[in-house]
């Protein structure tokens, strides 16, 4: 006996406050989670999101966390709108970073304004190339992007690290597995002294305004969403589902290619091992948590940004393993899905048994 | 076709079969069912009438357990029952076939068969049986076919096998013909009034009022969630019963002739085509031409190469370029955008999911195919261009609905479909291809896009339409032709033929389909 049945129409009202109410969740486990851990959750919380925006670097940290998360959601939204679901925005956002990388490295010593230009070219292409092979792969092969961007994200891991143990090594960096440092002309100079806030940000804010027009006001958005919403009725309006492919999947990895960029021209300044906490798995969630849309997924992305320095300040005020950042991302997506149900079902009120 | 009924007892001494009182049923927007009153007895065959949106199926899916009443009493063989769920429903003796059916895809016919069972069952065994019921009832099906590759009226007699099957007392039959041959209706008439002669009663839903006439002995009319009156269906004429449904005259259909130059807009040659799908129907060297002011009808049972033969039209599935030409132009190879900027709209039979985009507004749909009209400048939307031609469509083709921000789904099949064919019409196109321009929907709507179409194809524009009615194909149609087996007879101009030819030469085919069956069903 199914408890759910569906709504006449979609309810608006839940699409706006499924997110509250997986966010209201997530505090309530959350707080059961410190209660079992010893810690009063009053103050765990405190400790979770209202220290780390105490102080002007607080808010320059979440500036710097919140930037690729934002960034790599925007992309990532338009392809989850038209059902192609890039789970591999890590993997492009490795490649960007080579890539991006790359050109610091080959041009380590050259003072000029156009390094960090031609860096970040070069880091959106290296993105949208591993977007690409996805895409070529299910348009040709009809094998399913879903699996193939994950297994690429692993192919980047291990391409950034062997590069960076071997041709890419510094060679005066004791045998660790990074490159050199990158030089002025190829990193974001911060905007503050002491802080690391850049000019990556802008881009994150330029992306979130192009992809705002352009999901709300372009026809090919439109064709993108017709053909995730009812196939049959893209083909029957013309609209070509390969292109949807190709544009859903280049678009995402260019802009997490972008986001590998803007971290190792700017918090991280070399390539290494740990270039990403996870931006680009963490991206999927920011997507959903902002409703796919622009305005939502900078929102949200602020919100995942400061569950990341949370987690830091929880690691060092109260002892709590490092875990803990992923377990609340975990309960927050997991939360959110279920609220998501109740957008298109209710509650069915239990009918009188027959007495037949 | 107009057989009486046999005599009918009336309701015996006994107690009704069925007896419902003040069902009541609410929804959010609209009252569905307001103190509705019905009463069958045993072994008859009882119609309801009425429009669509006049609260028919709820009343059906609240006696099938689908949905539950607000308020009301169901008595059941002389005792009140709550029928909570389908399940217990089909205990008691309640079949369905519905008008949307509720079939798994992906599974084959008689697993789906066998889900709805309620009890153990062996799958070989059953579908012995179901090759067997289907083959008693004229209704042919393959047990082994899975449910995807079926058309709509192959779909549909799987719910009504699936209903025998489970030999009720009460069969509920929701638009049951549209799908069917004239014999083949008349093969279900005979198996209705058999098994009614059983005792079997059944409730019978249907628009086409001759079919009412010569098969039920009683009829319940609704308007607008309340009964409107009960009748005898043998004693009324089928103007006096509409009036009772639409509360108005019924509405008939005038053919002009056609005054100008009748030049070949829309012609196709040598297409022959193999879908994809193993259980699609090949397209066999299929010829035909279309031209200004007429209309071409192509008759025959779905599933006969109607699916493959429109996307081959519309674009969907493309092929060699002068297999279809379009003005003199061939147009084989482009796909459905590019066909449309050349001036060929098209009307697809899935209204929901194909010809509309089901959570989207009637502006953003209207942006769907009439996109190249305005309603995109520049790579961008025009919202506000979209909402004016929706709301023009609106005006122009009476849908009746909240307005150009109502969602495609939270309409009506008759007035999204008045909407769909208002958007085709507004793009001003040479040629137009509609399928199954009325399927379910109502009287009223019916009459007014058949006019639509006869007006639009005055005015030049050569208009193919594929229908499973072929009453409507008569009526609207200059030309008829039958598609069966993928093969597209010629057309005739309608004067020269009648619905027993058409319908031979279907079923004609279709007995060479029979053979072949066997050996397709071992592959």
């Amino acid at each position: 006996m199914p408890l759910l049945e569906a709504r006449p129409t979609p309810s608006a009202r839940m699409r706006l406050l499924a997110p509250l109410i997986a966010i209201g969740l997530t505090l309530a486990v959350g707080s059961l989670l410190f209660l079992s851990l010893g810690k009063n959750p009053v103050e765990a919380f405190g400790v979770f999101f209202i220290q780390p925006l105490s102080s002007g670097n607080g808010w320059s940290e979440l500036m710097v966390k919140a930037g690729p998360l934002i960034l790599i959601a925007q992309g990532l939204a338009i392809g989850f709108r038209a059902r192609i679901y890039n789970i591999g925005a890590e993997g492009q956002l490795i490649m960007g970073a080579l890539a991006g990388g790359g050109v610091a490295i080959a041009f380590d010593g050259v003072d000029a304004w156009w390094v960090l230009p031609l860096m970040v070219i070069a880091g959106a292409i290296g993105g949208a190339l591993w977007g690409a092979i996805p895409a070529l792969l299910r348009t040709r092969f009809n094998a399913q992007e879903t699996l193939t961007t994950l297994m690429l994200a692993y192919v980047a891991t291990f391409a950034l690290s062997y590069m960076v143990n071997g041709p890419w090594r510094d060679p005066e960096g004791m045998n660790f597995p990074q490159s050199i440092m990158f030089g002025d002309p190829a990193l974001f100079a911060p905007w503050f002294e002491g802080m690391r806030v850049n000019a990556a940000i802008l881009i994150a804010a330029v992306a979130s305004l192009a992809f705002w027009i352009f999901t709300s006001r372009s026809f090919l958005a439109y064709q993108l969403t017709v053909g995730g919403l009812a196939p049959a009725a893209a083909r029957y309006a013309g609209f070509s589902a390969n292109r949807t492919v190709w544009v859903s999947l280049v678009l995402s990895g260019l802009t997490a290619g972008l986001a590998g960029v803007g971290e190792v021209a700017g918090p991280v300044g070399q390539l290494n091992l740990n270039i990403s906490p996870g931006y680009g798995f963490a991206a999927i969630i920011v997507a959903y948590l902002g409703r796919l849309n622009a305005i939502g997924i900078v929102l949200a992305g602020l919100l995942m940004a400061l569950l990341y320095l949370g987690g830091e300040a929880a690691q060092v005020a109260l002892q709590l393993p490092a875990a803990i950042t992923g377990l609340f991302q975990g309960m927050l997506l997991f939360f959110l899905l279920g609220a998501d149900v109740f957008v298109d079902y209710r509650l069915k009120p239990r009918p009188r048994p027959a007495y037949a | 076709m107009s057989t009486p009924p046999p005599p009918f007892s009336g309701p015996p001494e006994g107690t009704p079969r069925l007896e419902l009182a003040g069902i009541t049923k609410r929804y959010p927007s609209v009252v569905a069912n307001d103190g509705v009153h019905l009463k069958v007895g045993p072994g008859e065959i009882h119609a309801v009438l009425g429009e669509n949106g006049a609260g028919k199926s709820t009343l059906m899916k609240i006696i099938y357990g689908a949905v539950q009443a607000d308020a009301g009493q169901i008595q059941w063989n002389g005792r009140e029952v709550v029928i909570a769920n389908p399940s217990e429903a089909r205990r008691l003796g309640i079949g369905m076939v519905f008008q949307h059916f509720s079939l798994f895809e992906t599974l084959t016919v008689v697993e789906n068969i066998a889900l709805a069972l309620d009890e153990p069952f062996d799958l070989k065994g059953l579908a012995a049986r179901v090759k067997e019921v289907s083959t008693r009832y004229g209704l042919p099906l393959d047990p082994d076919r899975l449910v995807y590759s079926l058309s709509v009226g192959e779909r549909q007699r799987v719910e009504i096998v699936r209903c025998l099957l489970q030999e009720p007392q009460l069969l509920i039959l929701d638009e049951p013909t549209s799908v069917l041959t004239p014999q083949a209706v008349q093969k279900l008439f005979e198996t209705l009034r058999r098994l009614a002669s059983e005792g079997v009663s059944i409730l019978y839903i249907s628009h086409k009022l001759h079919e009412i006439q010569s098969l039920c002995h009683s009829a319940t009319v609704m308007r607008g969630g309340k009964v409107t009156g009960t009748a005898t269906p043998s004693r009324e004429t089928p103007a006096s019963l509409a009036r009772m449904m639409i509360g108005r005259e019924l509405p008939v259909c005038e053919v002009p002739a056609f005054t100008g130059e009748a030049t070949p807009v829309l012609s196709v040659r040598g297409l022959s085509h193999t879908p994809d799908d193993p259980f699609g129907t090949a397209l066999k060297d299929i010829a035909l031409e279309v031209r200004r002011g007429e209309i071409l009808g192509i008759a025959g049972i779905s599933g006969n190469g109607q699916a493959e033969l429109l996307a081959a039209l519309s674009g969907e599935t493309t092929g060699p370029a002068d297999t279809v030409v379009l003005a003199g132009t061939p147009v084989g190879h482009l796909d459905a955008g590019r066909r449309r900027k050349r001036g060929l709209t098209f009307v697809p039979e899935e209204r929901l999911g194909r010809g509309a985009v089901p959570p989207m507004s009637l502006a953003d749909n209207a942006t769907l195919s009439a996109h190249g009209h305005g309603l995109v400048k520049k790579g961008f939307l025009r919202p506000k261009a979209a909402w004016e031609f929706a709301k023009a469509c609106i005006e122009r083709f009476d849908v009746r609905c909240g307005g150009p921000g109502a969602a495609a789904r939270s309409l009506s099949g008759g007035n999204l479909q008045k909407f769909i064919v208002g958007r085709e019409i507004m793009q001003q196109p040479i040629a137009m291809v509609v399928a199954q321009p009325t399927w379910g929907v109502d009287v009223g709507a019916a009459a007014f896009l058949r006019q639509t179409l006869i007006d639009l194809s005055r005015s030049g524009v050569a208009i193919l339409v594929i229908s499973e009615e072929l009453e409507e194909l008569f009526e609207i149609c200059d030309r008829i032709a039958v598609l069966a087996e993928g093969r597209l007879s010629e057309a005739v101009p309608k004067q020269q033929t009648n619905a027993e030819k058409i319908g031979m030469q279907m079923s004609g085919l279709f007995s060479a389909a029979d053979t072949r069956e066997p050996a397709h069903a071992a592959a």
